[in-house]
């Protein structure tokens, strides 16, 4: 059976392109980059090399960027640095609702530290109001942390204003951009960013690497400690592969941001369509146009997104819920919940993420299973007959 | 994360539907949970004749549902009141952790609409703290 992945804002296949140019790192070019000898230069010139990509796409120096081992290790690195170094000076720290878990329980773990957090509420649309963040801003605020794009309903975040805010007020601004790096053009000096994380393998690099961006005067905190790698302020001998793969998968995704996206856009949009003409009973989740153009979220009355998943599965489609079920705890998905949704109709979530290998000759395709399964689900579901039997 | 015998049940869930000649409803859970089940039952001298379900829920709740029916079709209702969740779960060769709760879900609609049967007949029933809100916080579950 045909497969057909759409849950892209998951993960990504990692890009033939990239692989090649990884290979001779994985064997051929084994030296320690902190050898001096031949080997080992070599493979510290192939990092530094990656680190001027890196740079060259934020617009950065290349003493801005740090590798990391994943984008939870980068956002665990800026709170935690962040709050560590500048206990002395305040312990208030501010986010939002809708954070990737990463970011969320990062708090909660500051929280239980004795810090104070605020986590302030999106808008019903999915996006953050600059000057409720603003609002919340005190003496002894050290930190503000909202993510670029989130993961479940693709909804951009203000990001630029959010930045000129916090710098304003002299607070330091992280920004988890893991969903946003290599679909949206990012300048780190233009929207006042000052920390922000990437991980490689949500733009078809490689898994197991990410980069944290601290802006030259920014002081946190090393997370890990031991050798002087990353300029002695992130120990541990270096994924070269990886951080070569990180750096040529995001330079291509540069080069071909808009042909994919406009590739991605339409199929997205196609199939959005086809959902909306076909289901009843729907509801569409987060701001409509300031999202990522890859991104479809969207309730299904009366049915439960894992038993969507499952069946969509067995017609070879790959897609993710924020069900309870799919989330392993009893709630559904604190994003869903954030827009004010009530539980019952968080439970029936579908997100169908696009990329550059989808098809527009997928469409009818994934439209008609999602509206089979939707359907069967609907005939097995107590909740959808007795609706229909209110409706008369 | 399932077993064989779950996803043939999600799959291919038996006796599902509603039951046009039923003479006992029972309806157990919480939108609000994640699970509602509802289970049909055709009663005839103390034994179910036919017996089906409808379900909202997760893939596991979906095939204990069809797993339940299937164990108490032909039974008498005095045997079909012993089925206990645990032998749910083990028909269908066991479910994770996280999951157990759809099978007490279903030993308590299967409950449920007996003991909807027996109110209907003028017995007296003992009601049981069934008709779960319990699917989030039970005791069996854990």
């Amino acid at each position: 059976m045909k497969q057909i992945y759409l849950d892209h804002a998951a993960t990504t296949q990692l890009d033939e392109a990239v692989l090649k140019k990884m290979m001779p790192y994985m064997r051929d070019y084994y030296g320690n980059p902190s050898s001096i000898y031949t080997i080992g230069r070599e493979s510290k010139r192939a990092i530094e090399e990656a680190r001027d990509i890196v740079a060259s796409c934020f617009n950065c120096k290349n003493s801005e960027i740090y590798f990391t081992s994943c984008g939870t290790e980068s956002d665990n690195w800026a709170i935690k640095g962040v709050c560590a170094f500048n206990k002395n000076k305040g312990k208030h720290i501010i986010t939002s609702n809708i954070e990737h878990h990463a970011v969320l329980d990062t708090f909660l773990y500051m929280k239980k530290q004795g810090y104070e957090i605020t986590v302030v509420p999106v808008e019903k649309n999915g996006i953050i109001d600059p000057l409720k963040i603003e609002k919340e801003i005190r003496k002894d605020t050290i930190l503000i942390s909202v993510m670029f794009a989130n993961n479940e309903i693709g909804t951009i975040q203000p990001i630029a204003e959010i930045g000129s805010i916090a710098r304003k007020n002299n607070i330091i601004f992280h920004t988890d951009a893991v969903q946003a790096a290599g679909t949206i053009p990012i300048d780190v000096k233009e929207m006042n960013i000052d920390l922000m994380s990437i991980s490689a393998h949500k733009f078809y690099g490689p898994k197991g690497v990410g980069a944290l961006y601290i802006r030259r005067g920014i002081m946190i905190d090393n997370l890990f400690h031991g050798g002087g790698q990353e300029r002695t302020r992130r120990a541990a001998t270096e994924n070269i592969s990886g951080i070569i793969g990180l750096a040529e998968a995001l330079k291509l995704s540069l080069e071909n941001m808009d042909y994919n996206n406009n590739h991605i856009k339409k199929i997205r949009d196609a199939v959005k369509r086809g959902i909306e003409q076909k289901i009843p009973y729907i509801i569409y989740n987060g701001d409509p146009s300031q999202r990522l153009v890859n991104n479809i979220n969207f309730c299904f009355r009366f049915i439960e997104g894992e038993a969507l998943i499952l069946m969509l599965d067995f017609k070879g489609i790959s897609a993710s819920s924020g069900s309870a079920c799919t989330s392993g705890s009893l709630d559904p998905s604190h994003v869903l919940l954030a827009l004010g949704l009530p539980h019952e109709i968080a439970h029936g979530s579908l997100r169908l993420t696009f990329g550059r290998d989808s098809s527009m000759e997928d469409v009818d395709y994934i439209v008609d299973s999602i509206a089979q399964v939707v359907d069967r689900l609907r005939q097995m579901s107590p909740l959808y007959e007795t609706f229909v039997k209110e409706q008369g | 994360m399932y077993s064989n015998k779950v996803m043939d049940h999600f799959s291919n869930p038996r006796n599902v539907g509603e039951l046009a000649d039923a003479n006992a409803v029972g309806e157990v859970g919480n939108a609000k949970c994640g699970d509602i089940m509802k289970i049909y039952m055709k009663i005839e001298d103390n034994v179910i004749k036919n017996v089906s379900f409808k379900t909202f829920g997760c893939g596991a709740a979906i095939a204990t549902s069809s797993m339940a029916t299937e164990l108490v079709k032909g039974k008498s209702i005095e045997d079909a009141l012993s089925l206990t969740n645990k032998a749910v779960m083990e028909a269908l060769d066991g479910l994770p952790p996280v999951k157990v709760h759809c099978s007490v879900l279903a030993e308590e609609a299967i409950k449920a609409a007996i003991n909807n049967y027996k109110k209907s007949i003028g017995e007296q029933v003992t009601e049981d703290e069934y008709t779960c809100n319990s699917c989030c916080h039970n005791k069996k579950c854990e």
